[in-house]
């Protein structure tokens, strides 16, 4: 079960270092949990999940600066050549990490991350889930999400388009829930997703 | 939760399951538990009222596992044994033919549907069996839709449904079932349709299972099948292009079957542990898979649940595992190490096995060498997790190896770093040669002899000669170390097999001179030849994942050198040896990629390990051991690999560590008296631990801590740290040096106005030196001292000790306090007499203080 779908900026430029923007975020239930004293209530509750998003986008991008500087890639790797280029997935960097309890989850979890360029992709995971299996559906999400969105594209504004970050969400990822899905399966939903898209 | 009172959402009159399932993300988003209690209702009412042949309930399955995992309660036992029985049938009997397309031709076609036989395989055949989330077609049926959701939900409702630990539901379960599910049932009416719906399930789930591991089989056996591999290698390389054949792609590489594999065996863990009766039925595929999986790197990641599964049920089913954590512990972190998903995967897996590992946590420690190959290659991600790992590696026998290895771990960086940047000269070269050989010089052939031509000059690129393998095809991508565990004198030798990420054809003659990778971005296209496919996906998807900005020419000839060999293969050792190599000329050898940020990173994590480490040790830390260790930081603190900031760092976390391991054993600086003579007369380098080794000795070396400790010891003691003292106080040989830090002089002065106090023959001796060193503070511009400030702070302590000296029976008192003096009740009562003498001592060096002038 996937706890948290979210994207954020990596790599700000100079004037901005530091400064880590989430552009989207889903969160797939919440974990209330049933000892809690008292409800906070809802301006509270989305405050919290903002920062706890936040922190997790922070980490993400220090996790991939780490290991990009590790491999030797400059920053300068990361801008598209040009818009024409296909995206090289299988070569962004991605890696998980783990949060403890507590920090800034009420329980344990793991993070999968891939970062895109200049955009960082991640799940926030109950702890137990199939990592192989989450790995391949960011990977998936990510590539839909460049291919339907042109995030790449300079004109491209990914926060007017929530509406279709959903509908890619609701198919491949429907309640936070992790599907098994071959090519074929994939296809079938992507026709589907276009079909409701153009209507 | 809903923003507004006046706008919430309701589930209840739903009926359209889009609808509903678009609705029930808000509500479960808003997380209110009432709220997801009554729509797990609704859904689980639509669910039920539908037929299968409805329109799609698909939408409401993840609703259902979202709800189940949000509030456990909210399904009543009923309904979570009818769902288990839907959840098999779906399972088990999605029809194997394929959905029907319907034709979207013209306005005047017909409404024609078209059926389009079986699904397939993942290989193409026709589907022998029962559908599963590998079975492909071009259009799949609603239930086909429903099968693939409810393997996705498979393990997580096992879990959760599991009825509180009361074992199998009762016998009048049955009638329900039946008349819940009566609609859904196709085909079968075996034996197993009449078990109660949780078994049923458990049962379906096996069968699927099972089904998979076939599966997964089959396409293991296309392996060989080059066409089809690179089809699929070029769909992951250039995205969507190319056409799309059925019988020619039918399993995309992003979710393929490793990930069911995966899942296959967890809820095969799962079953097993719920139902033990499994077990047998379970255990023989699982071996198998096991053998099969070992061979092939590319399934490496698939090899963790396995032996999960051991680690679970190894002892009820009397199976010696054994050979399973031994292949999973001395060969993938070897070959694996710079995968950071597979590294973080297998730490993981140690991390929550440690409760399992039981008796083969020997299998564990021992091979924490190799489990450290992964921390020093992806420290960013994984120093938390082994800081929380390191309490159960730790083990009496292993620590000082285990300490030595941490002190070296930025070295190891580096030496696997080395490592991958060989691996393609090697296999370039198409040898195999007995590298790492004990006793024998490297037998590989010289530079000139591996390229094909000589190499250009420089500034001509495009006319450098490719390397190629001198035997055509290309052998597979690997190269055999032979590494032996220990140093020589055992028998134990593990293979290790380097894989390389890349391909053959890019290492080029003219990279040759640099070693280094030519460039991010090879152009020509490599010739993969009959390399096996695996590797190739392997080899087509990654960069080096190495530094390729330094390039390190001296150190690929370390790899050559005789002397290195045996260091290196120290360094790379799969388990622990028993031994300890002194990497002293390692480090003069690798030290070019010291400023690799990899290695860097490393650096930065090792403090903190370290602290993780002694605190561990502290615990389980004999006598014996802690001088072991104490000595060893001596030894150690000016003997380490020379990275940025790296020494510091340790320095300050072993100068703290030094006293702990003093207190832990305190007879241990009147034992390795010489040995601590020779720290405190021998060169050093920081202040840190110099600071706490003289500490240690002004505190632990009486006869208070142990009988032994002789007169001429302390003398001896006195006469070096005076030596000390006024070489650090009056001769600087040169004022490029740094000055002393305040911190030493005080210490000394104080650590030789103890050894005074005990030996009163020395009293005027250290009172002289005091004095000295008072009026030396007092004209800081002409000695030594650094500042103003430090040399008030030193001039302080001259005078405070000084003061105490004019009373040797109280300096005794207070500088020896005998053992008991630590005890709490010494501290509590005011009538005790410490705090009196405490107080009375204050007051009368107050006093004398205030007599003296400055």
């Amino acid at each position: 079960m996937v706890h948290v779908f979210l994207i954020h900026t990596l790599r700000a430029t100079k004037a901005e270092e530091g400064l880590c923007r989430v552009l989207y975020s889903c969160f797939f239930g919440t974990e209330n949990s049933p000892n809690d004293p008292q409800p906070h209530g809802a301006e509270r509750d989305r405050l919290l999940r903002k920062e706890q998003i936040l922190a997790v986008a922070r980490q993400v991008e220090s996790m991939c600066q780490l290991q990009q500087q590790a491999c030797g890639r400059p920053a300068v790797d990361l801008q598209p050549q040009s818009s024409d280029d296909p995206v090289r997935l299988h070569e962004s960097p991605c890696g998980a990490f783990r949060l403890t309890a507590g920090d800034p989850f009420q329980e344990p979890r793991t993070v999968v991350w891939l970062g895109v360029l200049s955009l960082g992709f991640a799940l926030v995971l109950n702890a137990h889930e199939n990592l192989l299996l989450a790995e391949g559906t960011l990977r998936l999400l990510a590539r839909l999400l460049l291919e339907h969105l042109r995030l790449l594209v300079p004109t491209a504004n990914l926060l007017l388009r929530a509406d279709c970050i959903e509908g890619i969400l609701a198919r491949f990822l429907p309640h936070g829930q992790l599907l098994f899905l071959n090519d074929q399966f994939v296809q079938g939903l992507e026709k589907e997703f276009s079909a409701a898209w153009t209507r | 939760m809903a923003p507004s009172d006046s706008l919430s959402l309701s589930c209840d009159h739903i009926q359209n399951t889009r609808q509903l399932g678009l609705v029930a993300s808000v509500l479960l988003a808003q997380g209110d538990q009432q709220q997801v209690r009554s729509l797990g209702q609704r859904v689980l009412k639509v669910l039920e009222s539908r037929q299968p042949e409805g329109p799609s309930l698909r939408h409401l399955l993840p609703v259902v596992s979202k709800v189940t995992s949000l509030a456990p309660d909210a399904l009543h036992e009923e309904q979570t044994r009818a769902l288990s029985k839907r959840l098999g049938d779906w399972l088990r009997y999605a029809s194997v033919q394929q959905g029907v397309a319907h034709s979207s031709g013209g306005f005047f076609s017909t409404p024609r549907a078209r059926q389009l036989g079986p699904v397939t395989e993942v290989d193409g055949a026709v589907a022998t069996d029962f559908f599963t989330v590998l079975s492909t077609g071009q259009r799949f049926t609603e239930d086909q839709w429903l099968n693939v959701q409810a393997f996705s939900m498979l393990r997580a409702w096992l879990l959760d449904s599991e009825p509180g630990g009361s074992g199998a539901p009762d016998a009048d379960d049955k009638s329900e079932l039946e008349g819940s599910t009566r609609s859904v049932l196709s085909a079968t009416s075996t034996a197993s349709h009449l078990l109660p719906p949780q078994e049923w399930l458990r049962e379906k789930a096996f069968e699927y299972c099972q089904r998979l591991l076939e599966q997964s089989n089959r396409r293991a056996l296309r392996k060989a099948d080059s066409d089809l591999q690179k089809a699929v290698s070029a769909r992951r390389a250039g995205g969507r292009a190319g056409a799309r054949s059925l019988a020619q792609l039918p399993l995309s590489g992003l979710l393929g079957s490793p990930q069911c594999l995966v899942e296959a065996v967890l809820v095969l863990d799962v079953l097993c542990r719920q139902d033990p009766s499994f077990l047998y039925r379970t255990l023989s595929c699982l071996k198998a898979l096991h053998t099969r999986l070992r061979g092939d790197p590319a399934w490496v990641r698939a090899l963790l649940p396995v032996a999960q599964f051991f680690l679970h049920h190894g002892e009820a089913a009397a199976v010696d595992a054994d050979a399973v954590y031994q292949h999973l512990f001395s060969r993938i972190p070897a070959e694996h190490f710079h995968s950071p998903m597979l590294a973080f995967e297998f730490v993981q897996f140690c991390r929550d096995s440690l409760p399992l590992f039981g008796r083969n946590l020997g299998v564990l420690r021992t091979s924490f060498p190799n489990l450290f190959k992964f921390l020093a290659w992806n420290s960013p991600p994984l120093t938390s997790d082994f800081v929380a790992l390191l309490p159960s590696l730790v083990d009496a026998g292993t620590a000082v190896e285990m300490l030595h290895l941490l002190l070296d771990l930025p070295c190891l960086t580096a030496a696997l770093d080395l490592q991958l940047r060989w691996a393609p000269l090697l296999t370039a070269s198409a040898l195999s040669p007995p590298l790492l050989a004990p006793g024998r010089s490297c037998s590989l052939p010289s530079r000139a002899s591996l390229c094909t031509s000589s190499p250009p000059p420089d500034g001509s690129p495009g006319a450098q000669p490719v390397f190629h393998s001198a035997v055509q095809p290309p052998r597979p991508f690997r190269v055999s170390l032979q590494l032996l565990a220990g140093s020589g004198h055992r028998d134990v030798t593990v293979t290790s097999t380097l894989v390389s990420p890349w391909p053959v054809g890019t290492v080029r003659a003219g990279a040759e001179s640099s070693f280094g990778w030519p460039g991010p971005e090879p152009t020509s296209e490599p010739s993969l030849g009959s390399l096996s496919a695996h590797r190739s996906l392997q080899a087509a998807s990654e960069r080096p994942p190495w530094d390729v900005s330094i390039r390190a020419p001296g150190c690929l000839e370390a790899f050559r050198d005789s002397q290195a060999q045996g260091l290196f293969q120290h360094l790379l050792r799969a388990q622990a040896s028993g031994t300890v190599e002194r990497l002293t000329p390692l480090y003069r050898l690798l030290q070019p990629l010291a400023g690799c940020a990899r290695v860097v990173q490393c650096a930065e994590a090792v403090p903190t390990l370290l602290r993780a480490f002694f605190s561990a040790v502290t615990q389980i830390a004999d006598g014996a051991l802690a001088s072991q260790l104490a000595l060893l930081l001596l030894e150690r603190s000016d003997s380490l690999y020379q990275v940025p900031g790296y020494e510091a760092g340790v320095h300050r976390v072993l100068s703290s560590q030094f006293p702990a391991l003093c207190k832990l054993h305190p007879p241990l600086v009147v034992e390795h008296a010489k040995e601590l003579l020779e720290f405190v007369g021998g060169p050093r380098s920081g202040g840190h631990v110099l600071t706490s080794v003289v500490w240690a000795i002004g505190e632990y070396l009486s006869v208070s801590w142990d009988r032994r400790c002789t007169v001429e010891q302390i003398n001896n003691f006195f006469e070096a740290l005076e030596a000390l003292l006024f070489e650090v106080t009056q001769s600087r040989p040169s004022t490029t040096l740094p000055k002393c830090p305040p911190q030493v002089i005080t210490v000394l002065m104080t650590t030789l106005t103890k050894l005074a106090s005990r030996s009163q023959d020395l009293i005027p001796r250290v009172s002289l030196l005091l004095s000295k060193m008072r009026s030396l503070a007092q004209s800081p511009a002409t000695g030594s001292m650094p500042g103003e400030e430090d040399a008030g702070a030193v001039r302080t302590r001259a005078t405070e000790l000084l003061n105490l000296l004019k009373m040797p029976s109280v300096a005794q008192f207070v500088f020896t306090p005998s053992v008991e003096v630590s005890e709490p009740r010494y501290h509590r009562d005011t009538n005790t007499a410490l705090p009196l003498v405490l107080r009375t001592v204050s007051r009368l060096v107050e006093r004398e203080a205030g007599l003296l002038p400055g």
